[in-house]
């Protein structure tokens, strides 16, 4: 932790963006953001629209909460209002931006907007902000770690979904088809992301 | 809709099971299998979270307006979750530094804000309690399953407590609590639960 503190700013911020997207993948190492990833990604298309609704969501609401965190709770001490805070934040600017994406643009507001109901029951978006609170980020090593975050998820689920469209015909022995099929596809890739592991330590 | 307690209670543990029935709930499941202990500390918490959510929703469903039950009913979860959070703190700190995160997240856990939208919203205070409590015992069932496989295939241990074999012949399969692991018991437990339920539906 040290080293990130001594380190070139730009550097710093690439390096927790690298390891948030790939070593510590929040939909492959971490778990998070399941449910949704396993309604959403059947296909490439919509599977795309929410983990670009996602990206900007956990990257925007990881500074925010950032902000509320570091100068309204901890001044006052109220640490253990974190998660009740949180979640309200996450959900009143979900609300906001969607209300903000009808107004202004049509074409955005279907491609994006239709998902964004659904991000503020995302875990993926909660928990990037509890697991910052672990990490001694500066504001800017904040936002990267949130974008970092919904990057790695978009990746993912993005993916999952390319995978899910060519497995859609094949025949399966009875009870694999749907989440247990799609559990045993994720973990394999988990496979594949845990040779990233080690790569960066931070 | 009048279901009795009796059923409400098989439905929530048996047949409507919210891990491999409804698909709810997954990130917890498979974050907290890896060591027993874990896994005990997160069923507590979340059966603790939908029984009394379920039972506080259901006394206000007729005061909350429509519209705004969706936020009424996140703050209210969040409420008994930060309860949840701060007891598990005060009892174990050890275990809590791991799953902390993961306890913060009950909030966002589909099961709660599913049983609260499907069942609290509209049944009486005490089949929802039951309804809850019902939930909390299906989730923990499964998660226990799976976390007495992974541990002792992990790590050679239970509860902590290592087993005779891992000094004689035993070589742990590590992959077993790294994340994949948790991926494929997963998938395969959703395999053979969906399979062997189906075939009783028939019978």
């Amino acid at each position: 932790m040290d080293q990130l503190q001594n380190m070139n700013f730009f550097v710093s911020l690439v390096l927790i963006f690298t390891s948030a997207a790939f070593t510590d993948n929040i939909l492959l190492a971490r778990f998070l953001g399941m449910c949704s990833c396993l309604a959403i990604s059947r296909k490439v298309d919509t599977s795309i629209g929410l983990g670009s609704a996602v990206i900007f969501v956990t990257a925007s609401t990881t500074a925010l909460n950032f902000l509320v965190y570091k100068y309204i709770l901890l001044p006052l001490g109220i640490e253990y209002l974190r998660l009740l805070t949180f979640i309200v934040i996450i959900a009143a600017f979900v609300q906001l931006l969607e209300m903000i994406i009808e107004r202004f643009s049509e074409k955005l507001y279907y491609t994006l907007g239709i998902f964004l109901p659904l991000i503020t029951v995302n875990c993926a978006i909660l928990g990037i902000a509890l697991f910052m609170l672990n990490k001694p980020y500066t504001f800017w090593q904040a936002f990267a770690f949130g974008a970092g975050g919904g990057f790695g998820w978009f990746l993912a689920i993005t993916l999952i979904g390319g995978i899910r469209e060519k497995t859609k015909e094949n025949e399966l022995p009875k009870g694999l088809e749907g989440p247990a099929i799609t559990l045993i596809i994720i973990g394999i890739m988990a496979l594949a992301f845990v040779g990233f592991s080690g790569m960066i330590k931070i | 809709m009048a279901y009795t307690p009796k059923q409400v209670f098989l439905n929530g543990i048996w047949q409507d099971n919210p891990i491999y029935r409804q698909v709810l709930g997954i990130c917890s499941t498979l974050a907290v299998t890896n060591l027993l202990a874990n896994t005990l500390f997160m069923c507590f918490g979340l059966i603790f979270t939908t029984a009394l959510s379920n039972l506080t929703i259901s006394l206000l469903r007729d005061y909350t307006p429509k519209r705004i039950r969706m936020i009424i009913q996140v703050l209210i979860i969040a409420c008994y979750v930060m309860m949840v959070d701060i007891f598990i703190k005060a009892l174990a700190p050890d275990i809590h530094r791991f799953i902390g995160p993961y306890v913060g997240l009950i909030i966002t856990n589909c099961i709660i804000m599913g049983r609260a939208e499907a069942f609290a919203s509209q049944n009486k205070p005490l089949l929802s309690l039951f309804d809850g409590i019902a939930s909390g015992v299906g989730y923990s069932l499964v998660l226990i399953f799976i976390a007495s496989i992974r541990e002792p295939l992990g790590f050679g241990s239970i509860l902590g407590i290592t087993l005779p074999a891992r000094d004689l012949w035993w070589h742990s399969w590590i992959i077993m609590v790294m994340p994949p692991g948790a991926f494929f018991m997963l998938g395969m437990f959703t395999w053979f639960a969906r399979r062997w339920l189906t075939k009783e539906v028939k019978r």
